[in-house]
């Protein structure tokens, strides 16, 4: 409850802003920190390309879910879609491109319908992509019942490109982020994609098309699924069905470690990409690192969300 | 005024069934260019719902829709802002997680590419000076982080920007509700402006005063149907009210009791301190956000607790102003949002009793009134007038002896306002204790006791019999800075 004499109410309220903004940054800083005292060698060019290996992917899907998170909605399916995509990729992509292709455009497509299905039938987005996760996985183990298949030259071999001083991950992080930015947050339907997770009924009588926002944010977070699928390919050169389980929880914590909200359209690119490489960074480089056994590691990395994720809230309260 | 024939908006025999609620019942509505229209009748009477018709927001069961004279098949929001409709609806159209220059892109498509964030910025900022100067909002800030009364400022002002369409009629559902005294002749002014520029405007307000003071034209609802339609000079508060079939406008009510001898149950400290008794009504006034409904978070805080520096001896129960936010739970019934406070008492053994539970709702419906066939609906089907009513069974229907209401009465129509006067007068002779906040000056005649809020202070206690609109504005005002 906001009733103070506007004038005293504003220095705080920016203040808890700043923090809020600022807190992926930080928090990522300090993971840092951390590898540099552990392991200073760690900061270096091939260090970074080391560690950031399989940041991209993540920053992807981050972003691909932070897209339905936007208008209040959540993807549980997006792990498996990004592993039905990889077991595209190292198949039909690489055997007959023109079919893999069209199958990746038709899997975007199945989004996009699924926001549509969503909206119109007013369903709770939670129960659909639950539902899609076991379909998409299913599709990726008809396609490549054993671990195997090869990534086409052409994309590991852009996954793998070399450049010149800074590392190609963090290049690719930088774009990935200021793409989504300027899309999402400066652009005047971007307010209006913002808006429908905001207040929809102020979007609808403002003569949007709630429908259309729907179904654009569903068939983009299909498209950065797409990329995330080929890009985790590029990497791993080959493809199983089950790579891509993981991403599903690992992209829902990244947006809300970057300053991101469940409901409300508060979201965050840049700090989603961030949040997504802070993740990368701290699952395994920098438990490695701290000599924790790998047995413990994805405990430990846990602990280190709630951590995050607790000042996170603190300071959100503060400057609430 | 304007050439009769040339009308901007015009309806005829629109009918609107809500389920077995005739909301409408063959309305026959007109507006001439140039011309302020002011448009009043008790919560449910069809004004809220018409005028959706006319922004295209909702359409009719039946009737006719003509736009300057030409009738309009496909009635859609995007033709109506296409042709020069606006409208400010009674609960805010703005989105919380944009910024105020945001929320202005989003209502004009043509604030698009490259600049449009800035063009956006100028332009919610020129309208806002020049309708309410020295508004202290920012293009930049969220709307979110904004009082209730800055967000009321900007849908207004957002409404009166212009891009590429035109801008020919403007309504306004009431506009002032959460707005101080100040901003809202601020507002009515610029309704005048804007009429002698020729653009038109529909204004619904339940401030008498106000609607017969801006308008050219009063229209009155009863039922979904218009009952009067006169010019507005030479009307009357008491006209007006005979008209919409309300209940009569009482006298002013004389205080002779006193009740110096009933034991303080809420006592906060300060240069001037605030104390209530037994079974008496406190106001709080003042300009919005000067701090009141902090001062109400306080003593409700404070309630319950032992040793900090307010005291406060009994239960007490609050009832919300601005209650899409703070008041209703959406996705429950008027039953169970009318029992929220009381689950306690409603108990048998460890489950609450379904029974008790319904009885204590039907029980209210009678006492308070709230127009609904069943109060197993859900709560956003009743109007906002009617919400609020739920709003005030809840805290009245519990056992809490100290109500604190955070200017309740926002968007309630003069019946029920009155209505709900008595209750709180009889629940006050019961021993009840009131701490009302309200922005509206003609409630605080209810008052025993009235304190002045201005920066967060309090700045001046008042008696019933001090107690005078001069009074409150010279302590509202004091050292000749707002």
């Amino acid at each position: 409850m906001s009733d103070l004499a506007a004038k005293t109410a504003r220095a705080p309220r920016n203040t808890g802003r700043l923090l809020r903004t600022m807190l992926p940054a930080l928090s990522m800083t300090l993971i840092l920190l951390g590898i540099a005292w552990l392991n200073p060698r760690a900061i270096s060019y091939f260090g970074f390309s080391l560690m950031l290996n399989l940041a991209i992917p993540i920053a992807l899907a981050t972003v691909a879910q932070m897209f339905v998170i936007t208008i209040n909605e959540l993807d549980l399916s997006i792990g498996t879609f990004v592993g039905f995509v990889g077991c595209v990729t190292a198949t039909w992509l690489h055997d007959a491109p023109l079919v893999g292709v069209l199958v990746l455009v038709a899997a975007i497509g199945v989004y996009a319908g699924l926001g549509a299905l969503i909206h119109l039938r007013n369903l709770p987005s939670i129960v659909v992509t639950l539902g899609m996760s076991f379909v998409w996985q299913g599709l990726a183990i008809l396609i490549l019942p054993k671990p195997g298949g090869s990534a086409p030259e052409w994309l590991t071999g852009f996954m793998g490109i070399k450049t010149p001083f800074v590392p190609f991950p963090i290049i690719a992080a930088v774009v990935i982020a200021l793409v989504v930015h300027f899309a999402l947050m400066r652009s005047a339907y971007g307010a209006v994609l913002r808006g429908a997770g905001g207040n929809q009924q102020a979007i609808g009588r403002a003569g949007w098309s709630l429908l259309k926002t729907k179904v654009i944010m569903f068939a983009l977070t299909g498209t950065f699924g797409v990329i995330s699928g080929m890009a985790l390919i590029g990497i791993t050169t080959s493809a199983d069905a089950n790579i891509g389980n993981g991403y599903t929880l690992l992209s829902i914590a990244g947006v809300i470690l970057g300053g991101g909200e469940f409901v409300g359209g508060r979201v965050s690119p840049i700090g989603a990409v961030i949040g997504a490489l802070t993740l990368a960074l701290a699952a395994s480089p920098l438990l490695t690192f701290m000599n924790i056994p790998p047995d413990w590691q994805v405990a430990a990395n846990g602990v280190i969300l709630i951590t995050v994720l607790a000042a996170r809230a603190l300071i959100g309260r503060k400057g609430g | 005024m304007a050439d009769p024939a040339h009308s901007v908006a015009k309806l005829d025999g629109v009918k609107k069934s809500f389920g077995a609620v005739h909301a409408l019942d063959g309305v026959d509505f007109s507006v001439r260019s140039g011309e302020c229209i002011g448009l009043v009748g008790h919560n449910g009477a069809g004004k809220s719902t018409l005028m959706s018709i006319l922004a295209g927001t909702g359409s009719p069961d039946e009737g006719l829709i003509a736009i300057n004279g030409a009738p309009q098949a496909a009635w859609t929001i995007q033709r109506a802002r296409a042709l020069g409709l606006r409208c400010v609806f009674q609960e805010l159209s703005l989105c919380p997680n944009l910024s105020v220059a945001e929320n202005t892109r989003v209502s004009h498509a043509a604030l698009n590419g490259w600049g449009g964030a800035r063009r956006a910025a100028d332009l919610i900022r020129t309208s806002l000076d020049e309708i309410f100067p020295g508004h202290g909002i920012s293009p930049q800030d969220i709307v979110g982080d904004l009082a209730i009364g800055q967000r009321q400022m900007v849908e207004v002002a957002r409404a009166f920007t212009v891009t590429d369409d035109p801008l020919h009629l403007v309504i306004l559902d009431e506009p002032t509700s959460s707005l101080d005294a100040q901003t809202a002749r601020q507002l009515l002014a610029h309704v005048r402006r804007a009429v002698a520029k020729g653009i038109s405007c529909i204004l619904i307000s339940h401030i008498l005063g106000e609607i017969i003071e801006t308008s050219d034209r009063v229209v009155v609802m009863r039922d979904g149907m218009v009952v009067a339609d006169a010019a507005a000079k030479g009307l009357t508060r008491e006209t007006l009210v005979a008209a919409m079939g309300g209940a009569h406008l009482r006298d002013k009510t004389v205080r002779s009791d006193h009740k110096d001898a009933q034991p303080l149950v809420v006592a906060v400290p300060g240069t001037i301190g605030l104390q209530a008794r037994r079974g008496e009504i406190i106001g709080l006034a003042g300009l919005a956000g000067h701090g009141q409904t902090r001062m109400l978070m306080q003593v409700f805080d404070a309630a319950g607790r032992q040793g900090g520096v307010v005291q406060v001896s009994s239960a007490v129960a609050l009832v919300a102003g601005d209650r899409q936010t703070d008041g209703i739970f959406p996705l429950w019934s008027i039953a169970k949002n009318i029992s929220v406070r009381s689950l306690g008492a409603l108990r048998r053994g460890v489950f609450i009793s379904a029974e008790a539970e319904a009885a204590m709702a039907v029980d209210w419906r009678e006492k308070i009134g709230i127009r609904t066939d069943d109060l197993n609906n859900n709560i956003l089907s009743l109007s906002g007038g009617n919400q609020q009513k739920a709003l005030f069974a809840r805290a009245l229907g519990s056992d809490a002896q100290i109500i604190l209401m955070d200017d309740p009465m926002r968007g309630v129509d003069v019946g029920t306002k009155l209505d709900v006067y008595d209750l709180i007068r009889a629940e006050a002779q019961r021993g009840r204790t009131f701490l009302w906040y309200t922005t509206e000056t003609e409630e605080l005649d209810n008052c025993d006791r009235v304190y002045v809020f201005r920066n967060g202070q309090i700045v001046a206690a008042l008696d019933h019999s001090e107690l005078t609109e001069e009074r409150i504005l010279q302590s509202s005002f004091a050292e000749g800075a707002a």
